[in-house]
């Protein structure tokens, strides 16, 4: 039997569809995926995300932990606590086990949200290092998470909360804040504005009511796949896993390479893929025609195959768009294979679309 | 529950056929296929002329979700392909059964029709599903 989360009741109610993903009963679309998108793109949209992985991490060690075990340094959160961070975790080769964002929250306690799909993955393996520096992670499936996202979130936000909302409107992107009942910060996976709000479970289900009352359209997880897509946003396991670096999945910007003395897992093999140049990098495509480009698709250039790793219909360019995976080498003569064709595509710089305009 | 009109004959991969009045047949998906597709965004139909086989895969009907072939119901020439598809595919989602046709038909073997399912049958098919 799939997981539920707190709010699954109210997705039936709301004629959802619900498919089974990452061993959790989660909507899919609530009607219509293109409506879905074009409502986040243009108003607000609402997706439960509460089968994300929240952490606790407690503790005089945390700090020196996350600094271990994660790409990215959380030292650039020490001055600021109400900052977010975003880092992969690697294992000894570089490759990268997940993808997450570390929030500092004051003192010695961080909160990490990471993905469903690694959930089993990551956790005995945070336990293990976790020990070593006399951590205990504190899983928190207590919690529900809801991501409100789109232009018109700031007013949903107030509509739904009142004065309450102040202190999340005022946060700049990137940054959290606690309230009495809510943990909010200004981020997402849409390319739009918008919020996600970690709170317990029966104060879920009312603030995702107000919410839909003020007016934000409840979307699935099709929506999130082809939003976060157009906003050119990696989807760990299908742009990366663990045989793909961060330098090969466009996420070089996320590798914290000073101080130069920081040991961090995977650092030795990265220095290595950076001396010698990474074979591979992470391109976007828009391709010509309307036959849509699959995760898989074989991508032909001037210096080899490369593949697409994510593809899709873009509801707001009305094109085919990929991320691709590629020859470090390539500079032309892009094609993908879709059902015996090649189809010519152009080589863009992700992301595609951006707070609801076109960006290639 | 879908919607399956009584008037139509249908096949166990979810095509929808009528039996026009000069013999031909138009050929679509079906209420229940449309909506376990999920938003079309891209249909790919045979050209017009064709000969197909009974059961040929000749049409890829693509939704944001992945991409699905739709079959022959019966062998015979393709006559007319629905173009406003190219355009509109979200057609198929909204009137499966009226705009969102696929393409019309010509039977080879008119015989061939009493294979097709009935709308009862097909009911039942959908509710095993």
């Amino acid at each position: 039997m799939p997981r539920k989360t707190p709010l699954y009741d109210a997705h039936e109610a709301a004629g959802a569809r619900i498919v089974d993903f990452a061993g959790w009963a989660m909507p899919v679309h609530f009607g219509s995926q293109l409506a879905e998108h074009e409502a986040v793109r243009a108003a607000c949209g609402l997706f439960d995300v509460s089968h994300m992985a929240i952490t606790d991490l407690a503790g005089g060690g945390a700090r020196a932990l996350l600094r271990e075990i994660l790409a990215n340094d959380v030292a650039k959160l020490d001055e600021q606590t109400d900052k977010a961070l975003y880092s992969c975790m690697l294992n000894d080769n570089g490759g990268i086990i997940d993808d997450l964002i570390v929030y500092h929250r004051g003192g010695a306690d961080y909160r990490i949200v990471s993905n469903a799909a690694t959930r089993e993955r990551v956790r005995p393996y945070l336990d293990e290092r976790a020990a070593r520096h006399g951590v205990t992670p504190a899983p928190r499936d207590d919690l529900a998470m809801i991501a409100i996202q789109g232009p018109r979130a700031v007013e949903m936000l107030r509509t739904a909360l009142g004065d309450d909302a102040e202190p999340a409107v005022a946060l700049k992107p990137f940054h959290s804040v606690e309230t009495a009942d809510a943990f909010i910060g200004r981020t997402g996976y849409t390319g739009e504005d918008g919020f996600e709000v970690i709170l317990s479970a029966p104060a879920a289900g009312v603030f995702w009511r107000r919410l839909m009352q003020a007016g934000a359209r409840p979307c699935g997880l099709g929506a999130r796949d082809s939003l976060r897509l157009e906003a050119g946003l990696n989807l760990n396991g299908q742009d990366m896993d663990e045989e793909t670096t961060p330098l090969e999945a466009g996420l070089g910007w996320t590798v914290a390479w000073e101080p130069e003395d920081r040991f961090f897992v995977g650092r030795p093999a990265l220095e290595a893929q950076r001396r010698d140049g990474p074979q591979y990098r992470m391109i976007g495509l828009v391709l010509e025609g309307r036959a849509l480009p699959r995760h898989g698709c074989a991508v032909r250039t001037d210096a080899g195959d490369g593949i697409i790793t994510s593809g899709g219909h873009s509801p707001v360019l009305g094109r085919p768009i990929a991320l691709a995976r590629i020859p470090a080498a390539a500079q032309d003569g892009f094609q993908v294979h879709i059902r015996n064709r090649e189809v010519p595509a152009r080589a863009v710089r992700p992301p595609f679309v951006r707070h609801g305009k076109v960006c290639v | 529950m879908s919607e399956v009109p009584l008037d139509l004959k249908y096949t166990r991969s979810h095509e929808w056929v009528r039996l026009e009045d000069d013999g031909t047949v138009t050929v679509g998906i079906s209420d229940h296929a449309q909506a376990a597709l999920g938003d079309l965004v891209f249909v790919e139909p045979p050209e017009a002329g064709a000969e197909l086989s009974a059961d040929e895969a000749c049409t890829v009907v693509e939704s944001v979700k992945a991409a699905s072939d739709v079959y022959a119901p019966v062998a015979g020439e393709v006559i007319e392909v629905n173009t406003l598809l190219d355009d509109t595919p979200e057609l198929i989602n909204s009137d499966p059964y009226g705009e969102g046709w696929i393409m019309r038909l010509r039977p080879a073997d008119a015989a061939e029709l009493d294979r097709l399912m009935s709308a009862d049958d097909y009911r039942q098919l959908v509710a095993e599903e």
